[in-house]
Parts: C-alpha cells; sequence; structure tokens
C-alpha cells in the first residue's frame, strides 16, 4: 500500500494513495465544509460531483483552488484549508448560489434542518452582492413528494440515491446551463414516473427542494372535529428514532414517551401498527406455510419463493420494473394497511362509530405510505383505511406544536386491543425482521414443536444482501434478504432467470428497513445512527414477554370474533390485495 | 410515460442501431447520433426503446438528449436552418438575423414552418469566426449574413430543389 505525505494547515499527514484531500483533512480533525459531497459509509456510496466549489482548498504551486472532495491528495502536497482566498471564494460561491434560491427561509419545509441555510449561516453571509435571473420551474406534487425545483442547488444527491442505490432511474439532471434541473424523463410530474416513493431522495436532499407532503394540517383538523373519533397507530421503526428530534440521542427508544405524546394530541384511541405486524405474520406466515406444503407435495405450479409485501415503495417497484414477477409475493397487505382495515370494521363495530366518522391516522418512517393510503384499493366507497400516514418528521413537528414537553413526558401504555403486541412486530422496523418474525411462527406452526431459541442471529445484520438457511426439523429452508432496491434487483433478477435458491425472501426498499426510512429524522448520512436505531428495535423485542406473533392473545382473539382463520375468505377480503402490471 | 406507438419498423432500426454499439450504455450518446441521422429526431418513444436495448434509465437518456443541442425531439425541417450565436458571431449581429429568420418565416427558435420547409435553431460556433455571422441551412454554410439577405437565402430553398447559391 502506497502512502503519501502531505501538509494540511502546515500539519503533516500520512494517507494512502488515492484518499482526497477533504477525508485526509478529516483524518486529523480539520473540518472542511462541503455542501453537495455526501458519503454513506454502508452503502459504499460516495457522491462527489465536485459541483459546488464549497470544499475549495488552496494548494501550494496550483494557480487555482481545488475541491477537497474530488481532489487527490498526492506526495509533498501544501494544502490550506481556511485562508482569506479560500474563505472569500466559499462565501462568494454560496453567495451565487443564494443569488438563484428562493428567498423564503421562513416560511420553507426544511427551515432548520436546510444545509444550505446552515452554510450560509456559518460563513455569515449577510448580502448578496449579485443579482440576476431566478429560476421559475413549476412545482410538482404527487402523492408523497413535493418537488420544488427552485430550491435545487444541483447537488445530485437524490440521482445518486434513485440510480445507484435503488437502482429506480426517475432522476436525472436534464437540460443544460441555467436551465439545467433534476427531474424525471421528459420532465413528466414524479406521480407519471416509476418512482417508489421509497423517500430517499427526500432523507438526503440539502435543501428543500424535495420534501414529504405535509398532512400535519388536515390532521389537526380532524383532532378538533367532535364529530370525529381519531384512532392512531405507530410503526415499529418510529420509536426508535422519534426521540433525536427532540435531542435525545440514536438509539433511544421512546415507545412509552410517543404513545404519551400521542394521547396527549388529543388522539382518542392510542394504538400500534405493531398489532398488525402479527397479524400480518399469522397471514403470511400462513401463506409461507401453504405454499412450502404444496411446493413438498410436488405440485409444480406452486409460486416460490414468496416475497415479503410490507413495503409499499418496493411493492410499486415490481409493479413498474418485474411485473412478470406480481404474483409471486405474498398477497398480504402491510401492517399498516390490515390496521386501518381492521380498525375500520371490527374496532369501530366494537365501539360503535360509523366509518366516516372514524378517522384513522398512521405514524409511519416512511414517504411510500402515503402513497400506499391513496392507492384506491384500500378504501370503500371512496372512504380510505388509512386517512392521512404522518411521518415520523410530522408526528415530531405535531408534538412541538403542542408545546408538549416530550423529554420529561411518562411512560404510557399503548390502548387495547390494538395495541397489544409482541416482539415479532416489533423487530419489522429493521431490515432481516420481517423474516424473522414469519420464521418465528412458521416454525412452530410446521413443526408443532417450541423454538428451541427465539433469536435468529443469522438473519440479522446490515449487509445489503443476505442469506441463510434455517433448519424446519430437518427441513432446510432457504432465507434471503435484501434492502435498497438495488440490492432486491439482483435477487430479482435471479429468480426472472429461474435460478433463485430461496423459499422466502424479505425485502425493504431502503437502507437499513424501515429505521431509514424516507419518513425518519434526517441522519445526513451517518450509518451509526441506523445501527443504533437497529440495536434499539431488537432491545425492545428482548424485553417483551411474548415474541411470537401466534401467542399475542389480542391476535387470537380476532380471529375468534371476527376474522375466522388466516386466510379465511373474510381475511381474504379485509387482509390482502392485488398487484397492478404498472410498466 | 407516452404509449409506444412506433412502427415495427422504426423499432427494428432503434434495435440494430444499439446491437451495433454493442447495447452498451456508455455508447449512449452514439447510438443517439445514429438514430437521429436515421430518423431525423428523437422522440420520447425513441428514447424509451434506446433506455431499453441499452439497459439504462429513460431519465438518464433524456438528460443527453435535452443536455446536448445537436439533439432534438421534435422533426427538423426540409432545410434545417442554424443560426450561429457564438461569441464572433454574435457581436457581428447574429441575433438581428435570428430575428429577421423569425420574421420571414413565422416561427420561433426550435419550430418548424407549417409546410415542414424550414426549421429554426441557434448553434454555438461553427467554427468560421472568421465568416461571421454564419448561418447554416442543411450542410451548407453562408457567411457574412446580414438581414438583408435573410428573404433571397429562404428564397433559394422555397422553389423545391436549392440552386447552388453563391456562399461566401
Amino acid at each position: 500500500m502506497e502512502m503519501i505525505n502531505l501538509t494540511i494547515d502546515h500539519k503533516p499527514v500520512v494517507v494512502r494513495k488515492g484518499t482526497t484531500v477533504l477525508k485526509a483533512a478529516s483524518s486529523i480533525g480539520i473540518d472542511i465544509p462541503t455542501l453537495c459531497y455526501m458519503k454513506l459509509d454502508d452503502m459504499n456510496i460516495e457522491n462527489k460531483p465536485g459541483g459546488c466549489r464549497v470544499c475549495v482548498v488552496e494548494v501550494k504551486g496550483r494557480r487555482n483552488l481545488a475541491p477537497a472532495c474530488c481532489t487527490e491528495a498526492t506526495e509533498g502536497m501544501e494544502i490550506s484549508t481556511h485562508t482569506i482566498r479560500v474563505v472569500n471564494a466559499r462565501r462568494t460561491v454560496v453567495e451565487l448560489i443564494l443569488s438563484d434560491h428562493p428567498a423564503d427561509c421562513l416560511i420553507c419545509a426544511k427551515s432548520g434542518n436546510c444545509e444550505l441555510q446552515d452554510m450560509a449561516h456559518h460563513l455569515g453571509i449577510r448580502q448578496i452582492h449579485y443579482q440576476g435571473e431566478q429560476s421559475m420551474y413549476r412545482e410538482d406534487t404527487s402523492p408523497a413528494i413535493i418537488r420544488e425545483i427552485n430550491k435545487c442547488i444541483m447537488c445530485r444527491r437524490c440521482e445518486t440515491m434513485c440510480n445507484d442505490v435503488q437502482t429506480v432511474g426517475v432522476l436525472s439532471a436534464v437540460n443544460r446551463g441555467f436551465q439545467a434541473v433534476v427531474a424525471p424523463a421528459f420532465e413528466m410530474n414524479l406521480d407519471h414516473s416509476v418512482c417508489t416513493y421509497c423517500g430517499q431522495c427526500v432523507a438526503v436532499c440539502p435543501t428543500g427542494a424535495l420534501t414529504e407532503v405535509d398532512e400535519t394540517g388536515a390532521v389537526i383538523r380532524a383532532l378538533s372535529d367532535p364529530k370525529k373519533t381519531v384512532v392512531v397507530q405507530t410503526a415499529p421503526a418510529v420509536r426508535a428514532a422519534l426521540g433525536e428530534e427532540f435531542g435525545m440521542s440514536a438509539g433511544t427508544l421512546v415507545t412509552g414517551k410517543m404513545v404519551a405524546a400521542l394521547r396527549r394530541l388529543g388522539f382518542d384511541y392510542v394504538f400500534d401498527t405493531d398489532f398488525a405486524a402479527d397479524l400480518t405474520i399469522m397471514e403470511e406466515g400462513t401463506e409461507l406455510l401453504n405454499r412450502l406444503s404444496a411446493y413438498m407435495a410436488g405440485d409444480q405450479n406452486v409460486k416460490l419463493p414468496i416475497l415479503t409485501s410490507c413495503c409499499p415503495a418496493w411493492v410499486k417497484f415490481f409493479e413498474h420494473s418485474f411485473p412478470e414477477l406480481k404474483d409471486i409475493p405474498s398477497t398480504a397487505r402491510s401492517p399498516q394497511q390490515m390496521f386501518g382495515s381492521i380498525a375500520k370494521t371490527y374496532f369501530a363495530d366494537k365501539i360503535g362509530v360509523k366509518r366516516k366518522n372514524l378517522v384513522v391516522v398512521s405514524i409511519m418512517p416512511c414517504l411510500a405510505k402515503k402513497y400506499e393510503s391513496s392507492r384506491p384499493e384500500f378504501a370503500v366507497n371512496g372512504n380510505p383505511d388509512v386517512d392521512y400516514a404522518l411521518t415520523t418528521r410530522e408526528l415530531a413537528h405535531l408534538i412541538n406544536l403542542g408545546n408538549i414537553e416530550f423529554k420529561s413526558l411518562p411512560n404510557e401504555e399503548f390502548d387495547s386491543p390494538l395495541g397489544e403486541s409482541t416482539g415479532a412486530a416489533v423487530i419489522f422496523g429493521t431490515t432481516g425482521g420481517v423474516i424473522e418474525a414469519a420464521v418465528r411462527t412458521a416454525y412452530e406452526v410446521f413443526t408443532g414443536k417450541p423454538l428451541p431459541r427465539v433469536d435468529f442471529e443469522e438473519l440479522r445484520g446490515m449487509e445489503g444482501l443476505r442469506k441463510a438457511t434455517i433448519d424446519f426439523n430437518g427441513t432446510p429452508i432457504n432465507i434471503g434478504i435484501a434492502h435498497g432496491l438495488g440490492n432486491a434487483r439482483k435477487l430479482l433478477e435471479d429468480i426472472q432467470a429461474g435460478n433463485s435458491e430461496f423459499h422466502a425472501i424479505e425485502i425493504m426498499s431502503c437502507p437499513g428497513g424501515c429505521i431509514g426510512g424516507g419518513g425518519q429524522p434526517y441522519h445526513h448520512g451517518d450509518a451509526e445512527i441506523l445501527k443504533k436505531r437497529q440495536r434499539a428495535i431488537y432491545s425492545e423485542d428482548k424485553n417483551k414477554t411474548l415474541r411470537k406473533s401466534h401467542e399475542n392473545p389480542y391476535i387470537t382473539k380476532l380471529y375468534e370474533e371476527f376474522l375466522g382463520a388466516p386466510l379465511s375468505e373474510k381475511a381474504h377480503h379485509l387482509l390482502h390485495t392485488k398487484y397492478f402490471d404498472r410498466s | 410515460m407516452p404509449g409506444i406507438k412506433l412502427s415495427e419498423k422504426t423499432i427494428g432500426i432503434i434495435q440494430q442501431v444499439c446491437a451495433d454499439f454493442r447495447n452498451e450504455g456508455s455508447e449512449l450518446i452514439n447510438v443517439l447520433h445514429q438514430v437521429q441521422s436515421k430518423l431525423g429526431y428523437l422522440p420520447a418513444e425513441v428514447q424509451e426503446v434506446i433506455a431499453k436495448e441499452l439497459n439504462i434509465s429513460v431519465a438518464k437518456v433524456y438528460g443527453v438528449v435535452t443536455f446536448y443541442s445537436f439533439f432534438t425531439m421534435i422533426p427538423m425541417g426540409e432545410h434545417p436552418i442554424s443560426i450561429c450565436m457564438g461569441t464572433a458571431c454574435y457581436v457581428r449581429g447574429s441575433e438581428q438575423v435570428l430575428a429577421e429568420f423569425k420574421r420571414q418565416l413565422s416561427i420561433e427558435v426550435g419550430q418548424s414552418t407549417p409546410d415542414n420547409k424550414f426549421s429554426l435553431n441557434c448553434l454555438r460556433c461553427v467554427g468560421a469566426c472568421g465568416l461571421a455571422p454564419v448561418v447554416m441551412v442543411g450542410e451548407k454554410v453562408f457567411g457574412r449574413v446580414s438581414p438583408q439577405m435573410v428573404k433571397s437565402i429562404i428564397a433559394e430553398y422555397k422553389g423545391g430543389c436549392a440552386v447552388e447559391a453563391k456562399s461566401a
């Protein structure tokens, strides 16, 4: 390994050949400001177009300033990172960006979380010396994501996520010069494109160019309407991240405080999507066992591997890109939609409230859940099963709006009956969790024996593609796991080619699973945060007395009182769905 | 997304061009060049076929098509007129020449006349700055063009086949 000696701000540093000046500086604690640059460590993704020129540094003997993020360190280099010339250049660059940026920071959705705003503040920009033409690109609103391209600074991070990580390929830089924008093909709106609404573009956008559709106003109206009974459900991954919005360290579990906050906001019933996750396992697990049994009995037509169907971005992805595989995923609806369906039938009857007066709000780590809840098949006579899907960030905003001192809230319990859940449900929030939950139940139902151990370490981790073989009492079951749609694509191409070795595959669109969802508090590319959230999820599972979905007594009761059995006609009607060819 | 309504023959032509470049995504610009020279322009449906053949996203294809002014998504006229807006031509009055072409043909930049005889475009420097301002009609170069010459340039092409005009 060839080593390179250089000095940065007069400090000597030794780095491997190929290291950029930016990394060399950070290795000795010198912070060079960046704007377009993005590095996602565990995904091997680095976005360094060198486009914004905020990271420029002075290189002795070189005429021009050099962008640190994409300039390789060379032997004997003498770098200065904060000379007057450099700082002036940085200020000029940021002023030029601001000269074509709407000055509506006061009312921008990203205010307070905007990297451009932070940079202007950091550099102390008080005046913009350049005046010129302003971009006037139309706003594009979809069911989940809003594109306000006038706020785009062409950092290209969204393109990196959409093309390299997710391989969805919706976004690309189009046109040239001042007219250049990041847009879908033919500059169509997002809702006409193959966008999956995974929201990873929103998660990395440094400015307010890409944001989520804000439904907090509608939720406040529902809460203040005396005729409405408002029910809320919370997805597993939310409790492992919400605390970050209130200055708590990453990985702090805030389940009890979250419940308390929702109650103080005025929700009539605070329920848990985890309940529906247990229900999902009953349906999806039974489907898996049925397919496996048929396969072992010699049925050649049985569709294997079975694919999980909880993730709406993944569902939209295969509907667009692999429509010929649409019979393979489980037909089970996602936990969000199962919850909505049960809340507006079973629960509405129980409390004697008419469907039209029951409002179901969900708190999701996800943007695609907004889209999912708007799919017409999840509505009865135009009344959706889930009325509003808020992100973790939107919930934090509501809590702040309600003047609730989150950190000092007591821990409270979910309401009954749709608030009871097992440890199997909470791990839905991380990559590998859904399939582990399914295995816990499927194993016991299939073998008729209790699990020798509940924790399946072999299914856990952060690698993008994982596989494991679980011994079902003599029958080996091959399991595949993918998170990030680029990884999912690889498994799907194997299935298409007939080369898949798996019986069951779990797919989550977002890197890390729902803990890294597009609606979570911004992690700004820090993969450590995802790992901490993951650990929090597993610790919540460990602390539960019941850790297998089929042991949830309220699920048993739901089947006895209402659904009959998994895959019954009623269950099919309320808990299953079908997929569409959107190619 | 626009539905594919190209003829089998057109699709065949595009597929052949892509195959000539081993269906490699990195050959996109060459493929676009060839397809445009065969079909005259690159409408959305054509870009979709190219994206599929080269296994790249349509957005990427569209991005390249819109980046280079050479590529066009609208059919060019029988006689494509290009006015150089490079620095030399611009300072010697190409803007007034362009205005006269717009006036004479009653079309804007990027449009074609209703009879599809002429289309109007701007380009950046043809490397003949000594002849500024420069106008190209098809492959032919006209130099030191003044607004007064515009009418006669158009007239040369109006009557069907173009007469050999005196170029500078």
